[in-house]
């Protein structure tokens, strides 16, 4: 099983390695080559899939391990593993990602770095399937770290667009923040325990290798990552940006897969979590919810409206994994995953349609994404329509969709957090839920109108419409099926819950190892408190999701309410939201401006003091060696050059005495010799 | 009477003669005199103290040598000499010098 989906993953590695050196050469560019790879993985993944659903076990797990690195006594084993959460994201990511592959070859035909495109994908769907199979953090991070590079590589795609760069490094450095809170976390848990893998954390945890404090400290800092990566207050920022991408890559890593990866991360190491780090997760979430919900509401881009909804969605599942409703969360990412890629690709959709009316009419100062120039797009794009509905309405919860079921599992589930923590302000968060998702059914549907129904606001844009080729569109309607609940209910039929189906059974809350450790249960919901608050919870989230779609109608659809008069009464608000509370400039203005300023400060001390320092010591030295030479010219020099003058001037005298006449010589010797016997006389 | 005395004043007289003549003469030939008149001295020497001191053959042995090697020397020095003549036309050994610095 473990080879499986090794070779699911390292398909896509496969394909990508032919794309980007042989891309170009193949016939098509190669495109075939990564859908054919994908579609294999999906097979295989399905393959998986229904092994598990064949043994039917919740506790299923197949292991494997290896040897990574042995130094003396000291080893670090590496190793996959598979349950029921693992193989249920392999088959989401292969699912969305094969959709997006076959969407891409309509959306991304005729642009000239098609074949790369298709590189960047299969890449990415390696990253993204490698990091659901590994067991370890440390695996884990490395494929973090690469599925960060694709979105990088990706959102900055279009390069040549300086904001498309622009973006691409917003989200990479963005990114890298919450990274490095990830990575300090992973070398908390290292340095306490020894060990990447989850499964020997989750043991030592249980036999109470760390303290309460260093759990806490460790949780909250792997979720930095996820605050990263799933684009959580306050490191949303990045994702509106991101969708300067092509819109299938929005689809694709920014709705379905990759930024779910920081909720996966959070699921997996929920065992470990703290009663005060899964406070801080709940409430990061919920706020994030609610927050970039009301930013969404005001938006008039397309995507970023959806970004939006996404990073409000995203904080939902936080939220949910948060108050301990670990399956919900889960389940809300596997179906989010699809009707968010769903309505991201039925954008794509829209955008490609209006792309070409504007190429046919020449405009070209206009964007595309703008839901002001649509509207009226219902009967030129049927299929388009009625499937960007269905996501709709999936994702505002309303029953029958797949969105209500998660949704109301996160309500519920927040509630009953609420309900069991006598601390009042816990309501806070099931408040967050709850106003979140009668604004999410508000901007969604006001964006349905906007973009479909109603008059045309252009006229001559409006009759260039034409609706999508069949490898958009055909995506298109499978993401909407997967959207009706039945997929999700099986083998119960009950549109209002999920409590029977295959999910419920399969996914369940792991152990928690901090209660074995602490000897308590740390987060108690007794059944009965679960049971009413989800009654509760399923009421008043249909309630609230009809009334938002009810106010979006009458504000846009039958003009009850002026919406000049109401931005213009909403004054502050409106601009706040508008301006997405201005965060962007807060942090350029802190943070950016911050760091320049700091940046200028440490290159003035370079230029100045250090740039002195060692310009005094060249001074120093230069002066010294001037010094040195001196005297090693004048005294040193002088000294040996006399010694050799004065050679050479006894040498010119004393010659004078070898005349090279023997009988001089024979006269000296005489003369020596008669001193000698006259001295030795006397 | 002939005492050892009178054959070391003859010669004296003779090494003295020929110390003169080599430091005195310019003429090669001149000069090789000298050279001999001073080993005859020192022959007459070593056969006076041979007789006269040791009792003995070795001072007269000593001697033949000497003769033998004053013989040799006077041949080497006057082809030497005559060499020279024959390339400078001159026996001045004052003025001899070639191999000057």
């Amino acid at each position: 099983m473990v080879e499986t989906a090794i070779i699911i993953t390292l398909l896509p590695l496969l394909a990508f390695v032919i794309q980007i050196f042989f891309g170009k050469r193949l016939p098509r560019q190669g495109d075939w080559v990564s859908i054919g790879a994908i579609l294999i993985s999906l097979i295989l993944s399905f393959k998986l899939f229904f092994n598990m659903i064949g043994s039917y076990d919740p506790h299923f797990l197949v292991q494997e391990s290896f040897r990574w690195i042995t130094l003396g006594e000291f080893n670090i084993d590496l190793g996959f593993a598979l349950d029921s959460v693992s193989i249920i994201m392999l088959v989401v990511v292969t699912i969305v990602s094969s959709l997006v592959h076959i969407y891409s070859v309509g959306y991304m035909n005729g642009d000239p770095m098609y074949s790369r495109f298709f590189a960047y994908l299969s890449l990415f769907s390696f990253s993204m399937l490698g990091l659901v199979i590994w067991d370890n953090l440390f695996g884990i991070y490395m494929m973090w770290e690469l599925v960060g590079l694709c979105s990088y590589l990706l959102i900055g795609f279009w390069f040549e667009k300086d904001s498309a760069s622009d973006a691409g490094k917003k989200a990479f450095i963005v990114n890298r923040i919450g990274d490095l809170g990830f990575l300090i976390g992973i070398l908390i848990v290292f340095s306490q325990i020894g060990s990447f893998s989850l499964s020997e954390i989750s043991q030592s945890i249980a036999n109470g290798t760390m303290s309460e404090g260093w759990l806490t400290a460790a949780g909250i800092l792997l979720f930095c990552g996820a605050i990263g990566k799933s684009a959580q207050f306050p490191l949303h920022v990045w994702l509106p940006d991101a969708m300067e991408g092509p819109t299938p890559v929005s689809a694709l890593i920014h709705a379905a897969t990759m930024v779910a990866a920081g909720v996966y991360l959070v699921a997996r190491i929920s065992f470990m979590l703290t009663f005060d780090s899964m406070l801080v997760i709940a409430y990061v979430g919920g706020f994030t919810a609610l927050f970039a919900a009301t930013i969404a509401i005001t938006q008039n881009d397309i995507k970023r409206v959806l970004a939006y909804s996404t990073i409000s969605q995203l904080g939902y599942m936080i939220m949910a994994l948060g108050v301990g409703a670990y399956a919900a969360g889960f389940f809300h990412l596997v179906t989010h995953a699809m009707f968010k890629a769903g309505l991201f690709l039925g954008s794509g959709s829209v955008i490609h349609a209006m792309h070409h009316a504007q190429h046919k009419l020449n405009i070209h100062d206009e964007d595309p994404n703008d839901i002001r120039y649509m509207g009226g797009f219902k009967e030129k794009m049927p299929k388009t329509y009625w499937t960007f509905l269905i996501f709709t309405l999936a994702l505002s919860g309303i029953p029958f969709f797949s969105g209500f079921l998660s949704k109301d599992l996160i309500l519920g589930g927040s509630l009953a957090f609420a309900m069991a923590h006598d601390n009042p302000i816990h309501y806070l968060l099931p408040f967050f839920g709850f106003t979140a998702a009668a604004i999410t059914a508000f901007y969604m549907f006001r964006l349905v109108i906007r973009t479909f129904y109603g008059e045309p606001k252009r006229k001559d844009i409006h009759e260039h419409i034409h609706e999508s080729p069949n490898t958009i569109t055909i995506p298109l309607m499978i993401l909407a099926a997967l959207s009706i609940f039945i997929f999700f209910t099986l083998p119960g039929l009950n549109p209002f819950s999920a409590s029977s189906s295959w999910y419920d059974y399969l996914v369940q809350n792991p152990v928690s190892s901090v209660s074995t450790y602490m000897g308590y249960n740390i987060n108690p919901i007794s059944d009965h408190t679960a049971h009413s608050a989800h009654v509760t919870a399923m009421i008043l989230s249909i309630f609230l999701a009809t009334f938002g779609i009810i106010l979006s109608f009458s504000i846009y659809f039958w003009k009850k309410f002026d919406v000049e008069k109401l931005t213009e009464r909403m004054g502050i608000l409106y601009k706040l939201s508008y301006n997405k509370y201005y965060f962007d400039e807060i942090y350029q203005a802190t943070f950016v401006n911050g760091l320049l300023l700091w940046n200028r400060m440490l290159d003035w001390f370079d230029s100045a003091i250090i740039d002195g320092l060692v310009n005094l010591s060249a001074w120093i030295t230069r002066n010294f060696s001037f010094l040195s030479g001196k005297f090693d010219n004048s005294v040193i020099d002088g000294i040996v050059n006399e010694i050799a003058n004065m050679t050479q001037d006894s040498g010119k005298h004393l010659r004078k005495i070898q005349t090279g006449q023997i009988q001089t010589y024979i006269y000296a010797a005489l003369l020596g010799a008669v001193v000698i016997i006259i001295v030795k006389i006397i | 009477m002939i005492t050892l005395n009178t054959y070391l004043v003859i010669s004296g007289i003779v090494f003295v003669l020929g110390l003169v003549t080599i430091i005195n003469k310019k003429n090669a030939i001149g000069i090789l005199m000298g050279v001999e008149l001073i080993l005859n001295s020192v022959n007459l020497n070593f056969v006076a103290f041979g007789r006269y001191v040791d009792f003995d053959i070795k001072g007269q042995i000593i001697a033949i040598f000497v003769i033998i090697l004053a013989a040799a020397e006077a041949a080497v020095a006057l082809a030497i000499v005559l060499n020279i003549y024959r390339n400078k036309q001159l026996i001045d050994v004052t003025k001899i010098d070639a191999m000057k610095n």
